[in-house]
């Protein structure tokens, strides 16, 4: 119970860092807020009057219907930034004063994905401010936010397990910011902008099976029309799973890391 | 050299006389400044990847995700793929020209751009040089995302609205080199770089860029309608979506031509006023 606590004490520490390293640095913190901002009113204004099309859900305007998709860009790229900061960290040498220091090395990983969770919920709260100020509505009430938010957050984590896994295995900031056009390829290729009965092939097909298309579905759900079992329980099994994915392949690149130094 | 070297009387410093020797020498600068860029393009091949990677995912993504838009009443073609060609193609520029704008950062911050100040070169040919790389090395990007856009389909904008394209292409990669060139100069650091790049991703991007003017929002078909990058649009898509018209093309040209004179001046200021 004890090395519980001190664990806990180290992840609290190193996620506090990791938060304020991403708040004083305008260039971790500008992508995941200013991009995807940016894109939200460029689609809503350019593509707003799809909602018309048939076979278009039934949404009260097409910023109700991307809200969910500009957060899960938001959180994509969140984990990117998380993998750039570990990378750096890497990079500067702190990670390896870290390995030295007598704490268990699952709560330097942990304390990055802290932050990371941390950018993600602030990219929910962001967007979901953007879109009550805007005139969207959440029909979900306070529950359906609250689970947006926690879905979002929860995502942030499991991407930037991912995001962590790749900067541990490289240690080059470089190589995980050479990731930011895959994150938009996943996003494209998911029905994060538009409903996937509307898409283009092959865009359709893969967005039909890509676990991204679930989660988004799981946050858009609360958002357009109130809280639905299965789609929640659906997004809540795509975030389990990307976190095993995470895991294992931190797990593997921290033995990496250990073995090269 | 010579010619260069001296200053006329009454002339600021660095500014080179106007004989047909300094104009010669001029233009010599400017080619040495253009194949320096070319060098870096041919020796790291890899950075030009992201510049040309970006507008074709944007490409292939915004055709996969919105191409439903063309069952709307009043869109212009049924083919969205020829639709929104032009715009990941001044995308492409865009990048480019952002480019341009963080090595010229990174080269102030290596001691290039100082070597550069206290050589005879004129300010406004040093300034020439990174902007007309730019412009030359945008047909890059544009020609990629065009091949794909023809293997998927894309309409023959005929050779005159290929060629008007181009041309659209290429300026606007010199009016955000010469937007990248500013913020360089004057935040002298390649921080700067997200302003660069949201700067011309948003002029880009506010205009009839996923749909016709009639079909956007009210307030962003206010947006566009101010928006001199939705003249320069118009004119690069012409060709692709209908037949190519004067009435489609001069606004165009106008709108760059300002934008190059707003930009092109407000760069030179900054050039002008840094020290070495």
């Amino acid at each position: 119970m004890n090395d519980l606590a001190k664990s806990a004490r180290v992840v609290r520490a190193l996620g506090a860092r990791s938060i304020r390293q991403t708040f004083r640095r305008p260039q971790l913190l500008a992508p995941i807020v200013v991009f995807p901002t940016l894109l939200l009113a460029i689609q809503t204004g350019g593509a707003g009057a799809s909602i018309e099309l048939p076979g278009f859900p039934p949404v009260q305007s097409f910023l109700q219907f991307m809200l969910a998709g500009s957060m899960m860009q938001s959180m994509m790229l969140a984990g990117n930034s998380g993998g750039i900061a570990f990378a750096v960290d890497i990079e500067m040498g702190f990670t390896d004063r870290l390995f030295a220091a007598p704490i268990p090395r699952f709560a330097i990983v942990l304390g990055r994905l802290a932050g990371t969770a941390a950018l993600g919920l602030f990219a929910s709260l962001w967007f979901l401010a953007i879109g009550l100020i805007f005139g969207a509505h959440i029909e979900g009430g306070v529950p359906g936010a609250l689970l947006a938010i926690l879905l979002v957050t929860a995502s942030a984590l499991a991407v930037g397990g991912i995001g962590a896994a790749i900067a541990l295995r490289t240690g080059s900031a470089s190589v995980v910011q050479g990731l930011f056009p895959l994150v938009l390829v996943v996003l494209f290729l998911s029905s994060a902008f538009f409903p996937q009965e509307l898409m283009i092939e092959p865009a359709k097909t893969i967005a039909q099976y890509n676990p991204l298309s679930f989660i988004v579905e799981g946050v858009r759900e609360p958002i357009i029309s109130g809280i639905d079992a299965t789609q929640t329980l659906e997004a809540v099994a795509a975030i389990a799973g990307i976190v095993v994915l995470g895991l294992v392949l931190s797990s593997r690149a921290l033995k990496h890391r250990l073995r090269v130094g | 050299m010579e010619a260069v070297m001296g200053e006329a009387p009454g002339e600021a410093p660095g500014e080179a006389p106007a004989s047909p020797a300094g104009w010669r020498t001029n233009l010599a600068t400017i080619g040495a400044l253009m194949a320096r860029a070319k060098n870096e393009l041919v020796r790291v091949p890899g950075a030009a990847i992201p510049g040309v990677l970006a507008p074709t995912i944007f490409f292939l993504g915004l055709n996969g995700v919105f191409g439903a838009l063309t069952q709307l009443q009043g869109f212009e073609t049924g083919s969205y793929e020829s639709f929104i060609v032009p715009v990941s193609m001044l995308q492409g520029a865009g990048f480019t020209g952002a480019a341009a704008g963080v090595n010229l950062a990174r080269d102030y911050e290596q001691g290039w751009v100082d070597r550069l100040l206290v050589s005879p070169a004129p300010r406004w040919v040093l300034l020439a040089g990174n902007v007309l790389a730019a412009s030359a090395r945008s047909l890059i990007p544009a020609t990629f995302v065009l091949g794909i856009a023809f293997a998927i389909g894309a309409e023959w904008p005929g050779l005159d609205g290929l060629v008007i394209c181009y041309l659209m292409v290429a300026a606007t990669a010199a009016a955000a080199a010469c937007w990248g060139s500013m913020l360089a100069l004057h935040f002298k650091s390649q921080s700067a770089a997200p302003l660069m790049q949201a700067g011309t991703m948003a002029l880009i991007l506010f205009t009839p860029a996923y749909a016709p003017l009639a079909l956007l929002q009210p307030w962003l078909e206010k947006v566009a309608n101010v928006n001199p990058l939705t003249n320069v649009l118009e004119a690069a898509r012409q060709g692709f979506v209908g037949s190519v018209t004067w009435a489609d093309t001069w606004p165009g040209l106008v709108a760059l031509a300002g934008l190059l004179a707003l930009l092109g001046s407000l760069a030179l200021r900054e050039m002008r006023r840094t020290n070495v």
